[in-house]
């Protein structure tokens, strides 16, 4: 060996090492997650498991040495359901906070008032808010996780298929949940072939809904009922329901898919369907069920770390977080305009929610087989085969 | 048909029921202090939630109820005492802010001491509805229908035959002559508080295994309660009784016969158009000195 090659040898040893220094250096560089979460307010309820979610797993996977070398950082503001601070927030995430990513909206309200300084600003967004508006039409950097109303009816409309069911009363509360659902349900009810010949609303904090039941009674079309709503009202439905001997199938949707609503329903909830997220029925899913693995992880880690019941809402956070990490590994770098690409061509990833195919095309990703139909039995879930 | 009319008009008399109930209680502070208390819906509240709350540390029924009730009654006389009384020579509207503010304070409260769920309570005497005529009713519709009957009798018994409950309907008449002939206007005061909080907690109770109950359950029922008072004539016991009912039933049979979406639209129509031909309400005073 003479000199000039040992001297090469050495070269090249020196400029290893200066790289190692230079990659050690930017490791120390966190990527930054914005997020602006209801944690407080009305939405309270949305806000307070995604922001703990977030927290647990940017923890983890801190702990296990980070993305691509480089450690998570977590900003996250509480806009309180209000889309005034949302703004402000985003705003400062963006400007001040520089940060590489955003994960948040709890609200569709939210989400919408942000998407504006999202688009100017070119950084990728994924919402945790349910509306189609958000991604459709198709925004380059706006992204969402939660599966929508839309395909909630969808779900619900297939299973009435399957028992010949064609012609079913609607009723539905006097919420923006309710209403949007109503909306969505009345526009693909053609598709499956459904006509809605019974339409009914109640107000928010009404608490008897017989009269309303009794006009679909008295029709004699309906074959099924469909409640679009949440919170107390669909329970008082389902009681009313039963109260005046009604005898056709009930539907409810997945806004009231949690145990409160069997709680509240009682006895009256036996044979109610609906369609609901894969968690809240983890321990049911058989064991060959491809999502069982990731929802049971889940829910075992945020049970054990918060000693409160899982919600599916802290879900669209994981699957938020998870997919801008998995696109982050695919892109190789935390590059804005790279990581939104790769966000695109996610395909086969399993969430919490559900099976994520993005496309340029569908920044959702998630299909019909995202819900899963329920059956109360007994005072529990049960699938529908 | 006609047991299609017959579920309408039993739905009717169930809520309309709860409002005159509601309705009551506004009539007696209002009585008592030409003062509409607008933390009423919050007494209603209040008794259902903790009762919810006394039942699940385990305590049957008939012990948590009664504990409610007077839990509530305390907080009312904590509002008279140290909110209205203190305030006592402040205008009338002043006072009305006042139990306004008081209102919010105990929402937040109550999702503080509970939480911001909806809780059922167990119906008393079971679930199974009974059939009449083609129609049905729940057990506990005829609860809150009996016991209303109840109180108006015993509110009618106290405020007619009565020292303290003549007392009192002497205040509504006149306050600074019934001071003259030896009334103790702020014992009165207190005592309509206490009576109103303990009408709402009972209210709150009976209506539970219907409707439920959460923080924020006083919201509606107490604007409710309200219109009925209004209706009915503020003041009167019977206007609040017959303007419960009535509210009850119009939105009933506007459900039913017109429209669910506009069924508060007719009903609140109806209320103005009474309100515009009687201002004092349909069994109130002649005179509306001051609505």
């Amino acid at each position: 060996m003479n000199l000039r090659s040992c001297l090469a040898v050495l070269g090249r040893f020196v400029s290893i090492a200066a790289l190692g220094v230079a990659t050690h250096a930017l490791a120390q560089e966190p990527i930054k997650i914005g997020a602006f979460l209801s944690v407080t307010g009305p939405a309270a309820f949305l806000g307070d498991p995604e922001q703990k979610t977030l927290e647990l797993y940017v923890e983890k996977i801190n702990a296990a040495g980070g993305v691509l070398g480089r450690k998570l950082k977590l900003v996250s503001y509480d806009s309180a359901g209000d889309a005034d601070k949302a703004r402000t927030f985003v705003k400062r995430l963006i400007e001040e906070d520089k940060v590489d990513a955003i994960v948040g909206g709890s609200t569709t309200g939210e989400t919408m008032a942000v998407i504006p300084l999202v688009e100017q600003a070119q950084l990728p967004f994924i919402s945790l808010a349910g509306a189609v508006v958000i991604v459709e039409p198709v925004k380059k950097w706006v992204f969402k996780t939660p599966a929508t109303d839309r395909m909630a009816c969808e779900k619900i409309f297939q299973d009435m298929n399957g028992r010949k069911i064609s012609k079913i009363g609607l009723i539905s509360g006097s919420g923006a949940f309710d209403k949007s659902m109503r909306a969505q349900c009345m526009a693909v009810a053609p598709k499956y072939g459904i006509e809605i010949v019974g339409d009914e609303t109640y107000g928010a904090q009404d608490t008897d809904m017989t009269a309303q039941l009794t006009k679909m009674r008295q029709n004699a079309q309906i074959q099924a009922v469909l409640n679009a709503g949440f919170g107390a009202g669909p329970a008082i439905v389902t009681k009313n329901f039963r109260q005046i001997g009604m005898t056709v199938p009930l539907y409810q949707s997945h806004g009231v898919a949690s145990k409160e609503f069997i709680k509240l329903a009682g006895e009256a909830a036996n044979g109610v369907r609906l369609p609901a997220a894969a968690l809240l029925v983890a321990k049911a899913l058989p064991f060959n069920d491809p999502q069982k693995k990731v929802v049971m992880a889940y829910e075992h880690d945020y049970e054990s770390r918060y000693h409160q019941d899982v919600s599916t809402f802290g879900g669209h956070a994981y699957d938020g977080l998870f997919l801008l990490v998995d696109a982050m590994k695919k892109a190789h770098s935390a590059d804005k305009a790279k990581v939104r690409d790769a966000l695109e061509s996610i395909h086969g990833w399993m969430g919490v929610d559900g099976e994520f195919n993005l496309s340029p095309q569908d920044h959702m990703g998630l299909d019909l087989s995202a819900f899963r139909m329920l059956e109360i039995k007994n005072g529990d879930w049960t699938l529908v085969k | 048909m006609s047991a299609q009319l017959l579920q309408y008009l039993l739905a009717g008399l169930t809520v309309g029921a709860i409002y005159a109930l509601v309705a009551l209680g506004f009539s007696i502070i209002y009585n008592a202090s030409q003062v509409i208390n607008f933390a009423q819906g919050e007494f209603v509240m209040i008794g259902g939630m903790a009762t919810a709350s006394l039942i699940g540390t385990g305590l049957p029924l008939p012990l948590a109820a009664p504990l409610a009730i007077v839990a509530t009654t305390l907080v009312g006389l904590a509002l008279a005492k140290f909110a209205v009384e203190r305030a006592r020579g402040a205008p009338v509207v002043t006072l009305i802010i006042i139990t306004i503010g008081a209102s919010i304070l105990l929402r937040g409260l109550a999702s503080l001491v509970w939480d911001k769920n909806i809780h059922p309570l167990p119906p008393f005497s079971g679930d199974r509805p009974i059939a009449i005529g083609g129609a049905t009713l729940l057990p506990q519709s005829l609860w809150v229908l009996g016991v209303t009957l109840v109180v108006v009798a015993a509110l009618w018994w106290f405020f007619n035959r009565t020292l303290h409950g003549k007392a009192m309907l002497a205040t509504s008449h006149n306050r600074l002559a019934a001071q003259l002939v030896g009334v103790s206007v702020r014992r009165v005061l207190l005592v309509a508080f206490g009576l109103s909080a303990a009408l709402g907690a009972l209210a709150g109770i009976l209506v539970a295994p219907i409707t439920f109950t959460s923080w924020d359950v006083g919201v509606m029922l107490g604007l409710k309660g309200f219109a009925a008072a209004i209706l009915g004539g503020l003041g009167s016991g019977p206007g609040a009784v017959v303007g419960g009912l009535l509210l009850g039933l119009i939105e009933a049979l506007s459900a039913g016969y017109v429209s669910s979406a506009y069924k508060d639209v007719i009903a609140f129509g109806i209320m103005l158009t009474v309100l515009v031909l009687m201002p004092g309400g349909l069994l109130g005073r002649r005179s509306a000195e001051r609505v």
